[in-house]
């Protein structure tokens, strides 16, 4: 059973590829073709690149990609074609500008804001653990008291 | 008692966010195209394929860019919508028939009545593309300087007309050219 599975799985593995691989004369081109299109987000299915996705519109965007790269398109001209159109959005690493800003700074501001918080709780603890008796003073102020008896 | 209250401070600010996230429309991306020149074509009329439609034709009055197809389910829903609309002559309807198949999209029309002044043919999805159509069906303005001053994604219900669409229209008719 298992080196069934095994075998089958093998038999299979050529057909795991791109959805939609293409090929090109020249290997720079093959690589920004690849590269652009895990950058661009397909608008349909938003969670997915356009390499990714299998929707209609992420085909017209990957020949368009193609057909840029084919007429010696920079990869700023492309990426700007696609932004004049689609907006910052279709990007899957968006430029920092004001509006964005939140999107960037934000996990390193919650990261310091962490830190922060773990520093005073750090402190707290030293704090409290040197101003605290140890457990050998409380056991002889205990005994202490007995001895004495208590005043009240 | 600041023990009590940072907590409940802090649930208060993600029950902000998240009350705030559950009213974001993460399917309507604003255009960037808005208060820009609209994207020239030059593209077949649906039905008359050997004359050709150009943005440059409808310069001096204001229009509604309609993107449809016959095979897109939310535009059988706003069909009858733009049916009773052109009815009022407020304003050219120029469809753009998306990716669709001309002998469909024309007993399309015939079976369910034509809203538009002209539809264009956009077979492999260009015209489309240069628009950042993503869904269809989806509505632009367009003013008398051949700018876009609107974008509607999803289909167009009688509410939008009445509460967005007319009032834009009126405005934009009242610029001068």
């Amino acid at each position: 059973m298992k080196t069934g599975l095994l075998i089958l799985f093998l038999v299979l593995s050529p057909l795991a590829q791109a959805i939609d691989s293409r090929q090109f004369a020249n290997p720079e081109q093959q690589e920004a073709y690849e590269t652009l299109t895990s950058e661009l987000r397909c608008l349909v299915c938003q969670n997915q690149t356009i390499a990714d996705s299998n929707a209609e519109l992420a085909a017209d965007l990957r020949r368009q990609v193609q057909e840029m790269l084919e007429q010696g398109k920079s990869r700023e001209q492309i990426v700007q074609f696609m932004t004049d159109r689609y907006g910052d959005f279709v990007l899957y690493k968006p430029p920092f500008k004001a509006k964005t800003s939140l999107l960037w700074i934000g996990p390193i501001a919650f990261l310091l804001l962490g830190l922060v918080a773990v520093y005073f709780v750090i402190r707290q603890r030293k704090h409290r653990a040197v101003t605290e008796p140890t457990q050998a003073e409380k056991l002889a102020k205990i005994r202490r008291i007995l001895d004495e008896g208590d005043a009240s | 008692m600041l023990k009590y209250l940072i907590p409940l401070i802090l649930f208060i600010v993600m029950a902000v966010f998240l009350a705030l996230g559950l009213n974001l429309k993460p399917n309507e991306i604003p255009s960037p195209l808005l208060d820009k020149p609209a994207p020239v074509f030059a593209a077949p009329k649906l039905l008359a394929p050997t004359e050709k439609l150009a943005t440059a034709d409808l310069k001096g009055q204001v229009w509604l860019f309609n993107v449809w197809a016959s095979w897109c389910v939310s535009c059988r829903e706003e069909h009858p919508v733009l049916n009773e609309f052109a009815k009022q002559k407020a304003v050219t309807i120029i469809g753009l028939n998306y990716k669709d198949d001309p002998a469909a999209a024309k007993s399309w029309l015939d079976t369910l009545g034509n809203p538009y002044n002209v539809s264009i043919m956009d077979q492999d999805g260009r015209i489309g593309l240069d628009w950042g159509v993503y869904g269809v069906p989806e509505t632009f303005v367009i003013d008398k300087k051949g700018v876009v001053r609107y974008k509607h994604t999803g289909p167009v219900m009688p509410d939008d007309l009445q509460n967005v669409f007319l009032p834009l229209i009126s405005k934009l008719q009242a610029e001068a050219l």
